[in-house]
């Protein structure tokens, strides 16, 4: 899958392809999946049929009217078919892509360990529990994990990420996906899937749409849509009765007309069109769903539960403040604290030397041959780090172990009452201080920090208009998380969460009536992420959590759920707008139908004529048309969603019921008005 | 008074009565919610004996919580043995006492559909009652299944909402229950209090035969008697309408003053009303209530407007045309309008009133001819009818069926807000939605069935009393009626015929008890679902913004489906009397 986002689906090759696709729809073994259309093609097939028989009877009464209707009934069911194939399209170029991925797997099998007997068979010959070998430049054969070695993975080719990941034994970051490439060193991988079974196969199943079956809402919407059609049949066909008790008629071609202009075709048509192309709009952002329901579970999700670490903040806390004690200069607490940190590999330590040259220009102090010159690194036991340099003992640490240092060198030595204050401010403030000496003075205090990612409170106060609940996660005690809680915006925190504390509080939230998404990575968040509404697994994750999840993302970016829970809800919306319009559009049509029927029996019916159609035969042709065009107008929308913008529901209800309820009631009359004009003007019926 | 002015008694006395309405339904509502949960209000306390007795009868096996299935075979079980019961007394009445006219046994094709027609709460009376009817086939029979019928509405009701608001629960509570306290609490002590009040202002309640009396002129004048007060009060409070005589309630012993007027249209809508309030009430949520009550009194509204104006301003063509002879104008001497076919002592605002309520709810009593109705008037009447009987509706079935349409709001609309449809916190799904709106179409197709026949069926045309559009519209009024379980009739269709007893005995069977299962169906798969919590992210289903959808889907839903048919009947006829024929 290269890079989808740049596949438009308006490309020449594919709708020539979707055009050949929509024909072949036709056949009525596969139309009758689609119920409304299905009715539509038995409309377009009778009226067809009676042409044929009044041809061979040798009558040619009102046939240029019979022929354009049928004509257009056809195109109607075409067009239908024509959107579901363009939606299928991009899909199936998708797969045949990663298809060509699998067709060409060698892998280097080993019976053992020691890397000694390597056989080369086919990857589809790889059965759980092989171990293979995979080289520089080798392509990973099939699932795995890594038992021994250490190399860059270019996953490009299932996640579209372009930046290499490193995969390795041990921890969470050994599982490797078939497929994809590696690019240094060796691994040796113990397959974990079958053939047939891999998460390439998933993919490309999941990709063509293959184990693509309905949604529950979906399903939902094709009853109504079928009970809307069950009824339109009785409605017209009581018609001709009707009619009789005056002793008038009507003609299959106009009842078959007015039973597809009312029949709700316009959603009907596109139903499956908006389903399918919402999974590839998943797919454009990287998002795998293992199931449709998945999807449609994200547009319900209420409550997010987000962890703190790498979700909300940056994975570390960084410094951004000196505060120099009394009488001590902050230039040079700065350049105390950057000596202290220059050995401290940690981004916390980092951060610190970055702060320093950001605020004060000091560069990495580079230290003579004849400086004496010793690092102290950070232990557990002295829970501090430093330098020693020329008889100087420069150290930063927590107060308390650094208070121990001190008196170490002067028992009489204290920490001064206002670093104290500033320590307590720091601590309060949700932060971590570190406190910087030098031999027994104290110069001043590091505020260390938990940085927020970019632009993640924007995100969260989208969720909040979404009417999502965000809940954070976090190990921190309460005092830092709710400061924490309170920069970033979170409804909700928990503190002092123990992995194992996800899954009750998942349980507890949906024991309340909410729907809840969460985002995980590690072994320990799979049962909460089974446990979830919407579990969105991290591509980089442990098998175990990719299993347990309802979605992955491939780029392994925990903030993409927001991305999930709009694309859920615009393929909900779409499919909401498009039968708010469909149905509204019937009251244009009983307008233009009706008075055609009955006029010529009743001609004061003729005020009913509110559009002024030409003739009844123009009015009923021009409805038609317009039932029909309407269905390849809508297809960008149906294949883009309706334009979803985070409000709150009543605001959300109010736009889309005025641009597709009220533009429902007026469009089709002024479409078929306009359409009326031109077939007037052509001549194209009596 | 200027004459500009004269509208204003009219729109002044339908402005009385809709104000009315809105002071009794909380009261009522709140009544009805504390006495069908079982805690009466201190005035009916001493009935709670009466509930207890039943319930001794019964014996604890019957009052256990029943899921959907028991509940349903109980509605039909009880529903069968009533219509069994009141068509046998119909078919063996010359042989039972309290017959002082000596009346014959009833026809089977006629007592048929009149054993249906009560059982149904449909009262669709094909037939001249004190010429038919013995006094104790319309008490023992009628009058007890018109109390039974109501009941049948409330229990089915309370079960839906009951699947709305339990949770992940198997039962819907249990009929016999919910049937004794209806009764008990609900329609005994109202309907006698108003049989009280009928009484003293003049409706008669006596056993004896009728009376011979001499007019003016020296003709006699054969008077009918019986016991109607005990069953005018029923009547109306249980939404049947079937009267205890022909003339309904234009009838001087039925409905004899202005106020039995006011009273019995307000008896018509009271329970309904207040039903909807106690909804609200139930779900713990009043605006839920509040907001289908505001969208029954859009269309409420809206169709009592339409009928006065068209009533008020009469026939054009006979003003036009008549003027020498007829005067129809309004003035200082006379109301003016449409009187034809109505009690001059009502005149046009309490007969459209009249007009707009009984076809509004399905009782179907009438205090003018409906036959004689403009047009327009007729095609609200019809209209109202087939939107399924939800503007105020039957006793109980008007609820249920407007949460249904509510349900088919929020699946359509719902979606819009980005979230899978959901009302009063219950998701709906595949089997919701089928059940919903199989129940909601499925007196539309019997309504356009039946009237498809009788417009086909040579015999079924003969009934027709008036030729063109008006006769169309006498088919499609009866099979509407029926089918809708409204009672009232276009009376110009001579209905007493095999083709129409029977065939309209069947939409009567087919438009009640299909949707009552598929409802109970609904209550079970709904009380079954986990609650989904409401949120800012939910679709809002109170406010203006869903009253008006609600009040959309309702007409495109519900009444598009009709829109050929009404333009081949009251369209037709009022365009043509516009433009110079009437029929």
């Amino acid at each position: 899958m290269v890079q989808p986002t740049k596949l438009s689906v308006w490309r020449r090759e594919f709708v020539l392809e979707a055009l050949r696709n929509a024909g072949r729809k036709l056949h009525p073994k596969t139309q009758w999946h689609n119920p409304v259309m299905f009715c539509v093609e038995i409309g377009a097939a009778l009226i067809t049929s009676l042409i044929v028989a009044r041809l061979f009877q040798g009558g040619t009464r009102e046939i240029r009217f019979d022929a354009q209707i049928a004509l257009w009934l056809w195109l109607t069911v075409y067009f239908a078919n024509f959107a579901e194939a363009l939606a299928e399209i991009r899909g199936k170029a998708q797969s045949n892509s990663l298809k060509s991925l699998r067709k060409n797997l060698m892998a280097k099998r080993l019976s053992s360990r020691d890397r000694k007997s390597v056989s080369t068979v086919s990857a589809a010959d790889l059965k759980k529990g092989d171990l293979v070998l995979i080289e520089a430049g080798d392509l990973i054969p099939g699932d795995g994990e890594v038992i021994e070695g250490v190399s860059l993975v270019d996953e490009s080719a299932v996640t579209g990420e372009s930046a290499p990941v490193i995969r390795e034994s041990g921890g969470d970051r050994s599982a490797v996906t078939g497929g994809t490439r590696v690019l240094s060193d060796w691994i040796v991988v113990r397959i974990s899937a079958n053939p047939g079974e891999t998460f390439l196969d998933k993919m490309i199943s999941l990709v063509e749409g293959a184990i693509r079956s309905k949604t529950p809402n979906e399903i939902a919407l094709s009853i109504l849509l079928i009970s809307l059609t069950i009824i339109f049949v009785f409605a017209t066909a009581t018609i001709e009765p009707f009619l009789r008790f005056y002793g008038g008629t009507s003609s299959v071609t106009q009842l078959v007309s007015l039973f597809v202009a009312l029949a709700p075709t316009t959603i009907g048509a596109l139903l499956s069109a908006i389903g399918i192309a919402g999974m590839n709009r998943l797919l454009q952002i990287n998002v795998l769903a293992f199931s449709g329901r998945a999807v449609e579970a994200a547009g319900d999700v209420d409550t997010v539960l987000l962890d703190k670490t790498g979700t909300i903040t940056l994975g570390n806390r960084q410094a951004v403040e000196f505060i120099a004690s009394p009488g001590r200069d902050e230039r040079r607490l700065a350049e105390a604290s950057q000596l202290a940190s220059l050995s401290d590999q940690t981004p916390e330590g980092r951060s610190i030397v970055v702060l320093a040259k950001k605020k004060f220009g000091i560069r990495e102090h580079q230290f003579g041959t004849k400086e004496k010159v010793e690092f102290i690194p950070f232990t557990a036991q002295s829970r501090l780090s430093g330098v020693n340099m020329n008889g100087t003992k420069i150290r930063k640490g927590a107060m308390d172990a650094i208070r121990a240092f001190i008196k170490t060198i002067n028992p009489e030595a204290e920490i001064d009452r206002q670093t104290l204050a500033s320590l307590d401010r720091i601590a309060r403030a949700g932060g971590t201080p570190l406190v910087v000496v030098e031999n027994d003075q104290t110069l001043g205090v590091i505020h260390l920090k938990d940085v927020l990612k970019g632009g993640i409170s924007e995100r969260l106060k989208r969720l909040r208009t979404m009417g999502i609940k965000s809940v954070m996660i976090t190990g921190d005690n309460p005092v830092t998380a709710a400061s924490i809680a309170a920069e970033a915006g979170v409804a909700d925190f928990v503190s002092e969460a123990k992995p194992e504390d996800k899954l009750s509080l998942i349980r507890r939230y949906q024991s309340e009536g909410h729907m809840v998404a969460m985002i995980g990575d590690g072994t320990n968040d799979a049962p909460a992420i089974a446990q979830a509404d919407v579990g969105l697994a991290m591509n980089t994750g442990t098998s175990a959590a990719r299993e347990a999840g309802n979605m992955l993302d491939l780029d392994s970016n925990p903030t993409k759920l927001i991305e999930v829970v709009e694309v859920g809800k615009q393929i909900l919306i779409t499919r909401g707008t498009l039968t708010t319009f469909s149905i509204a559009n019937d009251i244009a049509k009983y307008f233009a139908i009706l008075p055609a029927l009955f006029v010529p029996f009743f001609p004061s019916l003729q005020v009913l004529n509110i559009m002024k159609l030409a003739s009844p035969q123009s009015a009923i042709l021009s409805a038609i048309i317009f039932n029909a065009v309407i269905i390849p107008s809508l297809i960008p929308i149906a294949l883009r969603g309706a334009k979803y913008v985070p409000k709150s529901a009543t605001a959300l209800l109010r736009r889309n019921l005025f641009i597709y309820g009220l533009g429902g009631i007026v469009l089709p009359f002024i479409g078929i008005k306009i359409i009326d004009l031109i077939v007037h003007l052509l001549r194209l019926v009596q | 008074m200027n004459p500009n002015l004269y509208f204003l008694k009219p729109v002044a006395e339908c402005a009385f009565f809709i104000a009315l309405i809105l002071i009794a339904a909380k009261p009522v509502g709140l009544y009805l919610y504390s006495s069908l949960n079982g805690n009466p209000s201190r005035l009916t306390a001493p009935l709670r004996r009466l509930e207890r007795l039943f319930r001794r009868a019964a014996g604890a096996r019957f009052l256990e919580e029943q899921g959907w299935a028991q509940y349903g075979k109980s509605v039909l079980v009880f529903n069968a043995m009533g219509i069994g019961v009141l068509l046998l007394l119909e078919l063996i009445q010359k042989w039972l006492p309290l017959n002082p006219q000596r009346l014959g046994n009833v026809p089977f094709d006629l007592a048929f559909n009149t054993a249906v027609s009560f059982g149904t709460n449909t009262n669709w009376q094909s037939y001249v009652p004190e010429r038919t009817m013995s006094y104790l086939t319309q008490m023992l029979g009628l009058a007890v299944q018109n109390f039974l019928s109501a009941t049948t509405g409330i229990a089915v009701a309370l079960a839906l909402i009951r699947g709305f608001i339990r949770k992940e629960a198997k039962s819907i509570g249990n009929f016999w229950v919910d049937l004794s306290r209806s009764i008990v609490y609900v329609l005994l002590p109202l309907s006698l209090l108003f049989s009280v009040v009928l009484l003293w202002q003049g409706v008669p309640q006596n056993f004896g035969p009728s009376v011979q009396a001499t007019t003016l002129e020296g003709d006699t004048q054969v008077i009918p008697q019986g016991p109607v007060a005990s069953q005018e009060a029923i009547k109306e409070l249980g939404t049947n309408g079937g009267g205890f005589f022909n003339a309904n309630s234009s009838h001087p012993y039925e409905n004899p003053t202005p106020l039995t007027n006011l009273l019995e249209l307000l008896a018509i809508i009271l329970i309904p009303a207040g039903l909807i309030y106690a909804f609200g009430k139930m779900t713990g949520d009043i605006r839920q209530g509040r907001a289908l009550m505001k969208a029954v009194l859009v269309l409420y509204a809206t169709g009592l407007a339409v009928v006065v104006f068209s009533e008020w301003r009469g026939n054009p063509l006979v003003q036009k045309e008549f003027a020498a002879i007829v005067e129809t104008g309004h003035s200082q001497y006379q109301p003016g309008g449409n009187l034809e076919g109505k009690e001059e002592r009502f005149g046009i605002a309490a007969s459209s009133l009249f007009t707009t309520s009984t076809t509004a709810t399905s009782c179907g009593a009438v205090n003018n001819m409906h036959s004689s109705l403009a047009p327009m008037s007729g095609f609200v009447a019809l209209f109202n009818m087939q939107l399924g009987e939800i503007v105020f509706g039957g006793v109980g079935s008007g609820l249920y069926m407007l949460i249904l349409f509510a349900v088919v709001t929020v699946f359509i609309a719902g979606l819009m807000v980005g979230r899978t449809p959901e009302y009063l916190g219950k998701k709906i799904g595949p089997l919701e939605i089928k059940l919903t709106v199989l129940a909601v179409l499925v007196s539309s197709i019997m309504i356009l069935v039946v009237a498809a026949a009788g417009s086909l069926v040579a015999g079924a045309k003969a009934s027709v009393g008036n030729p063109g559009p008006h006769g169309f519209s006498e088919i499609l009024y009866a099979a509407t009626s029926a089918a809708a379980n409204n009672g009232s009739a276009f009376a110009s269709l001579n209905a007493n015929t095999l083709f129409w007893n029977i065939s309209l005995a069947l939409a009567m069977l087919v438009g009640r008890y299909v949707p009552i299962i598929l409802t109970l169906r609904l209550a079970g798969a709904l009380a079954q679902r986990r609650y989904t919590a409401v949120t800012s992210g939910s679709f809002p289903t109170t406010g203006w913004t869903f009253v008006l959808l609600l009040v959309a889907i309702i007409i495109l839903v519900g009444g598009l489906t009709f829109m050929p048919a009404l333009t081949l009947g009251p369209v037709v006829e009022h365009l043509m009397m516009l433009s110079g024929s009437v029929f």
